[in-house]
């Protein structure tokens, strides 16, 4: 497993701003804050007739996808496009990649064409890290995922859907359930509820699903999804990986949806008012009933949209944060 | 070190006076008034109120709109930009404290357009500053005011509203 020493010290600049977005991991408060302000502010916009700002305009904005996606590298694309950024999108599993080029030289290549921004996602816990230690200056890289260790943009997005419905995160119960031990999304989810300041971070899941030492994280675990539902006010699902699974964790697919598929009758043991979320793409009849997923309580289609403004207010926060440093810099050589 | 202020309320009865002139003489009967976060709205609340305007306020953040990104970076306080009726085909009259380079007008006017085509633009300021950089010009203005480049001016508000101006400590 992947671990940074210290995170910010790659992804914050001499001013404590943003300049690169790789984990929701030791992050103030007070920066996560700015984060879902400015997304919010971003929101609106879709009230526009043109749907565009011109805070990118000039730079070029590279989607460097070594995983496949859809969603995420799509509402990337939109996002970096209504900041009117160009926008390259590459799918290298495809193809420098297959023919022998390393990491660092697809990167230097990319530079030579004067990339602002990098928008990564790899299969490798700490690929994002590593470009982010090796790109030239002024070059911003933000992670769209990296194997098991953060996806921030996600988590941040459900932050702001969190905050949109629910207003402060204090006296919030939240559960997250499913696939722990595979989810980027969940260690993200964890560290940014953790710092925003909700009451209580559930775990849901089977043990063999459960990273372990998961506790220290200052979450409580919980292997009996009905015990684990109580009183929550937001329950977020993952997605079954899969295709990260390469031994047998689970007995079979229907097994894991009569102990953990969230469905109208146990999502009753929930606050009345709780909202459901889950990261897409959704497997139906594996982690959530179709009813639930489409019911007045799933928040899956908001998430999508506030996606868009979140991964806006991250280029445009981490684009910024590039500028500052850059003048530092010049400061200091004069 | 603040060095003087100055009587808004006797800038604003001119600027009402003249404006209601102007509108007139421009045929707009029913404007939407929209303020420039955050001086501009204070004045724009007053215009509202003193000319009687039908249409709620609108409030414009130009944050997004700025041309110095690549130079100092977003403003980390940015709001949303609140147009409560749609803009197009309206008579919009466009509300600041301060004009000075133009630079913050020109902002202005890209995102208004990106609202919709509005029939006119009208600009009110309260006070010019001059120095302008930008072919940009108020229709209405309280007053002209010259500086050293020492001094600075600033609007406080809401309540009440007092124009300060101060010289800069480096």
């Amino acid at each position: 497993m992947f671990e940074p020493q210290d995170p910010n010290r790659i992804q914050l600049n001499s001013n404590g701003q943003l300049k690169h977005f790789i984990t929701t991991e030791g992050l103030s408060k007070a920066l996560l804050t700015e984060i879902l302000d400015t997304a919010d502010s971003f929101i609106d916009m879709s009230e526009q007739q043109v749907k565009k700002v011109p805070l990118l305009r000039g730079k070029t904005v590279v989607n460097l996808f070594f995983e496949a996606s859809t969603r995420t590298l799509s509402t990337f694309e939109l996002a970096a496009k209504r900041l009117s950024a160009d926008v390259l999108n590459l799918n290298i599993s495809t193809s420098s990649t297959s023919k022998g080029e390393t990491l660092k030289d697809t990167l230097q290549t990319l530079e030579a064409m004067h990339s602002d921004m990098f928008v990564v996602r790899h299969s490798d816990s700490g690929a994002q890290h590593f470009i982010a230690q090796h790109v030239s200056p002024d070059v911003a890289v933000i992670n769209a995922g990296d194997g098991r260790h953060a996806h921030p943009t996600q988590a941040m997005l459900d932050m702001m859907t969190i905050r949109r419905h629910k207003g402060a995160f204090e006296p919030l119960v939240v559960a997250i359930v499913g696939d722990i031990l595979h989810s980027r999304v969940a260690r993200s989810q964890i560290h940014a509820l953790r710092t925003l300041g909700a009451a209580e971070v559930r775990l849901i899941a089977p043990k063999t699903l459960l990273p372990r030492h998961i506790e220290m994280l200052g979450v409580k675990v919980y292997t009996d999804m009905n015990e684990g539902l109580k009183d929550c006010d937001v329950v977020m699902m993952l997605r079954l990986q899969k295709e990260r699974m390469k031994s047998a964790l689970l007995p079979s697919e229907s097994e894991f949806y009569r102990l953990y598929g969230l469905t109208e009758e146990k999502l009753k043991l929930a606050k009345p008012d709780a909202v459901v979320m889950h990261p897409g793409p959704i497997n139906r009849g594996v982690e959530i009933e179709s009813s639930v997923a489409d019911g007045p309580r799933s928040l899956i289609l908001d998430q999508v949209t506030n996606g868009i403004a979140v991964r806006m207010a991250v280029m445009s926060m981490a684009m910024s944060g590039q500028v500052a440093e850059k003048n530092n810099r010049m400061e200091a050589a004069q | 070190m603040v060095t003087g202020t100055l009587n808004v309320e006797s800038l604003l009865e001119k600027m009402t006076a003249e404006l209601s002139v102007l509108m007139k003489h421009r045929q707009i009967e029913d404007p939407f008034i929209i303020g420039i976060r955050t001086g501009g709205v204070w004045i724009a609340e007053q215009l509202h109120q003193a000319l009687d305007i039908q249409s709620p306020l609108g409030t414009l953040d130009i944050s997004f709109y700025r041309d110095d990104f690549s130079q100092i970076g977003l403003n980390p306080s940015v709001q949303p930009s609140q147009l409560p009726c749609a803009t197009e085909g309206r008579d919009i009259i466009l509300v600041d404290d301060v004009i000075m380079s133009g630079r913050t007008i020109r902002a202005a006017l890209n995102e208004l357009f990106d609202y919709g085509r509005p029939a006119s633009v009208t600009l009110v300021t309260l006070v010019d500053l001059q120095r302008r950089q930008l072919p940009i010009q108020a229709d209405v203005n309280g007053g002209v005011l010259t500086l050293d480049t020492d001094q600075q001016v600033k609007l406080n508000g809401p309540n009440p509203l007092t124009l300060e101006i101060s010289t800069k400590t480096s």
